[in-house]
């Protein structure tokens, strides 16, 4: 009898560990975000011009480099930080000034901005600055775009294919 | 918080001694339960590894062909590696708990503790790699948010989470290297869990048989009645908004929406300090005891405190000094957590010497020999009746306890496994007691580990120094845990009623008295 009882009990303890095991290995559901938003991804990584152009030596500056080392030109690799501006209809979204990486600020600047919006109808709008301008844009895309609700609407950046990408 | 803890251990522990008795009981497995599970994990790994495909849709495609079409083999498999996964998770953490309230992380057994912080990284390195890889919505949640958590670190130039902005840019290469990840981590993680017993002399890392399969069994049927499913296919131009969590794995990671992923590196980094700093900021229940000290002149090298002790602390090592012996014992300070369980197994730790002062060739200086055998003869002195008990109890550790009740006396000790079997024959042939309670832990659940099963061993004399025949066994009690207090009078008064009734066979109740 007690024997049985102490099986029965373990049983027990059996169907309640696997069913703990079983149940938190997918619920409760976990909400991430809205579903009734959309998502616009901001995000990418492009290299700025440089701040300095390159410099012609004078003949006694390229006499006092070593010899392996006498070049034309002297160029700083410092980049200028972006400036990057995202618009939904008449409202700012974001709006950065993106620093280069790197030790030296030589490397490329990179952003990476989720925004959910509700969905519909919208106008977005990006622009960017990647030059030694104070003013204006370097670069701008604006286009009517439909969102449907959990639709993730990405918007890259690649000089080499004609500016930003509306994916 | 910590007393808390253990009050609530001592209940369940009572529960599932009832359902699975001492022997079984799967919260005095946790350890040999994690293993068990592991190796659970890593077989069906490689099953599900034979058919899995990396690539974008390729992943996917191949773990659905599994679930589906081969729901009764490969189906089963993915559902044993998830759920197994998730129960390691549970007897891991159940089992740092467990550590932390029974106070097992000070002095020598740090080290055993720090290789166990390490562990946690690496089950959640595996279990979070290992939900990448099916590639299906809950793999992109997963992938994204994870991606996300890391570019808060200032280390990588461009944000890793920009792999998985579009399908297009999605390479399939990325894949191979998180499968490769998947793989990697779990292996390194067994060398962890080797270098997490390394200290340990005999480490259970296999459950008892009947705990073994009846959680197979427990394991094969929620994967028949649940198998593990997939949330439909990774879509990145959707956000996969609402997904089914894995919390075991993923418990923290809605602090990454919350919050962002510099608190959640707060919140890891400093729980990991926190446990990593918790054998020196938790407060040590032990009284600071010296470690063990062998008298060279006493040993003999026979090995036998090298073979008990529990945390391979001795070695045996050419002789020094000269005496006609071969080896000698040697005992690494930073190993011995002073659980005595040596002079319990030494031979020449015996009160029959005719010397004054008995000096074994082990001891624990905090607890010489020859005080006890004065404290045993001193507590019993002055007590009556044919049914005298002298109580032998373990105070895991902490300092010495001599109390004289009502026909009882005790002596206490690090552990019960301390008692040189030879002190039991002594007490009874030379009749300072009628019978002996040895009191320690809760059966199966020794501080000491190996403490208990020394105890018992000896005194059934499958172990050497084993109790000699001419003790008569019903005159030996071993019980569980309560040094003081109402459940060792309750034991006592047991014993005592055993004894009044018992009379040695053979010797019609007149035992040989030499004194
Ligand atoms: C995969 C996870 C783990 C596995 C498989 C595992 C396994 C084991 C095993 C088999 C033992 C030996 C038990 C015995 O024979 O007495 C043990 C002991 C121990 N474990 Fe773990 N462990 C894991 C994680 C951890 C963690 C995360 C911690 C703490 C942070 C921890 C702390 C300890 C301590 C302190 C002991 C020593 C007990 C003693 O000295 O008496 N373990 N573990
Ligand atoms: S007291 Fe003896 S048995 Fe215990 S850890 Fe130290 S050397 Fe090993
Ligand atoms: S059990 Fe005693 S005699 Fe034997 S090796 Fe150890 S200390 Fe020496």
């Amino acid at each position: 009898m007690r024997q049985l009882a102490a099986i029965a009990l373990q049983v027990l303890f059996y169907i309640a560990f696997m069913a703990g095991v079983g149940y938190f290995s997918t619920r409760p559901a976990y909400t991430h975000q809205d579903p009734a938003l959309a998502l616009v991804k901001l995000s990418f990584s492009h290299a700025g011009e440089r701040k300095e152009d390159c410099r012609r030596l004078s003949p006694e500056e390229i006499a006092d480099l070593p010899p392996n080392m006498r070049r034309p030109t002297k160029c700083s690799r410092e980049r200028v930080p972006l400036y990057v501006e995202l618009l939904l209809d008449d409202r700012m979204l974001y709006r950065a000034e993106l620093p280069p990486s790197g030790l030296s600020g030589d490397g490329a600047s990179s952003v990476y901005r989720r925004f959910p919006v509700p969905p519909g109808t919208h106008r977005l709008t990006a622009k960017l600055r990647d030059t030694r301008r104070e003013q204006g844009f370097d670069h701008e895309r604006s286009e009517t775009v439909t969102l449907s609700a959990r639709q993730n609407f990405v918007i890259d950046f690649k000089a080499d294919i004609g500016g930003f990408l509306f994916l | 918080m910590r007393s808390a803890l253990r009050k609530l251990f001592e209940c369940v522990d009572v529960c599932l001694n009832a359902a699975f008795s001492p022997a079984a009981n799967p919260m005095f497995q946790l350890g040999a339960m994690g293993w068990f599970f592991y190796w659970i994990v890593v077989g069906s790994g490689i099953y599900l590894y034979i058919f899995f495909d990396t690539g974008v849709t390729e992943a996917y495609e191949s773990i659905q062909a599994l679930t589906e079409s081969q729901w009764y083999a490969g189906g089963i498999m993915r559902s044993l590696h998830r759920y197994a996964s998730d129960a390691l998770v549970v007897v891991a953490l159940l089992h740092v708990l467990r550590e932390f309230a029974a106070d097992r992380l000070h002095g020598a057994r740090t080290f055993t503790w720090i290789t166990g912080v390490a562990l946690l990284w690496f089950i959640y390195a595996s279990g979070i790699t290992g939900y990448w890889i099916v590639w299906d919505m809950f793999a992109q949640y997963v992938a994204i948010a994870t991606a996300e958590w890391l570019d808060a670190l200032p280390i990588f130039a461009e944000p890793i989470a920009r792999n998985f902005l579009h399908d297009a840019t999605l390479s399939g290469r990325f894949f191979t290297l998180f499968v490769f990840i998947h793989i990697v981590v779990p292996l390194i993680m067994l060398f962890f869990m080797w270098l997490h017993i390394q200290r340990l002399s005999q480490p259970a890392v296999n459950p008892p048989r009947r705990l073994a399969l009846g959680t197979l069994a427990g394991m094969l049927a929620l994967s028949l009645l649940y198998p593990a499913t997939s949330q439909g296919p990774a879509v990145l131009t959707q956000v996969p908004a609402i997904v089914g969590m894995d919390w075991f794995y993923f418990f923290l990671y809605p602090l990454l929406d919350r919050y962002s992923g510099s608190a959640l590196w707060a919140v890891v980094a400093g729980g990991t300090a926190l446990l990593v700093l918790l054998p020196w900021l938790a407060r040590s229940r032990q009284a600071p005891l010296r470690v063990a000290r062998v008298d060279l002149p006493n040993c003999n090298g026979c090995g036998r405190c090298v073979a008990d002790c529990p945390f391979g602390a001795i070695t045996l090592q050419p002789r020094s000094d000269g005496l006609p012996y071969g080896t000698e014992a040697v005992v690494d300070p930073d190993l011995c957590v002073s659980c005595g369980l040596c002079v319990g197994a030494c031979p020449t730790a015996t009160p029959f010497r005719r010397r004054s002062k008995i000096i074994p060739g082990i001891e624990l200086p905090d607890f010489p020999m020859a005080k006890l055998r004065e404290d045993m003869i001193r507590v019993m002195a002055g007590i009556e009746g044919s049914a005298r008990v002298l109580v032998v109890a373990c105070t895991k550790g902490n300092s010495a306890l001599t109390v004289q009740g009502d026909g009882f006396g005790m002596v206490s000790m690090p552990c019960v496994g301390m008692l040189p079997p030879s002190f039991i024959d002594f007490a009874l042939s030379r009749r300072h007691a009628d019978g002996v309670l040895l009191s320690g832990c809760a059966d199966n659940d020794c501080f000491h580990r190996l403490g208990q099963r020394w105890t018992r061993m000896r005194i059934e004399a499958e172990r050497d120094p084993a109790l000699r025949a001419r003790v008569p066994r019903d005159r030996v009690a071993i019980n569980q845990q309560d040094t003081v207090g109402g459940t060792l009078n309750r034991q006592v008064l047991a014993f005592q009623q055993r004894l009044a009734n018992y009379t040695d066979p053979g010797q019609g109740g007149n035992r040989t008295c030499v004194n």
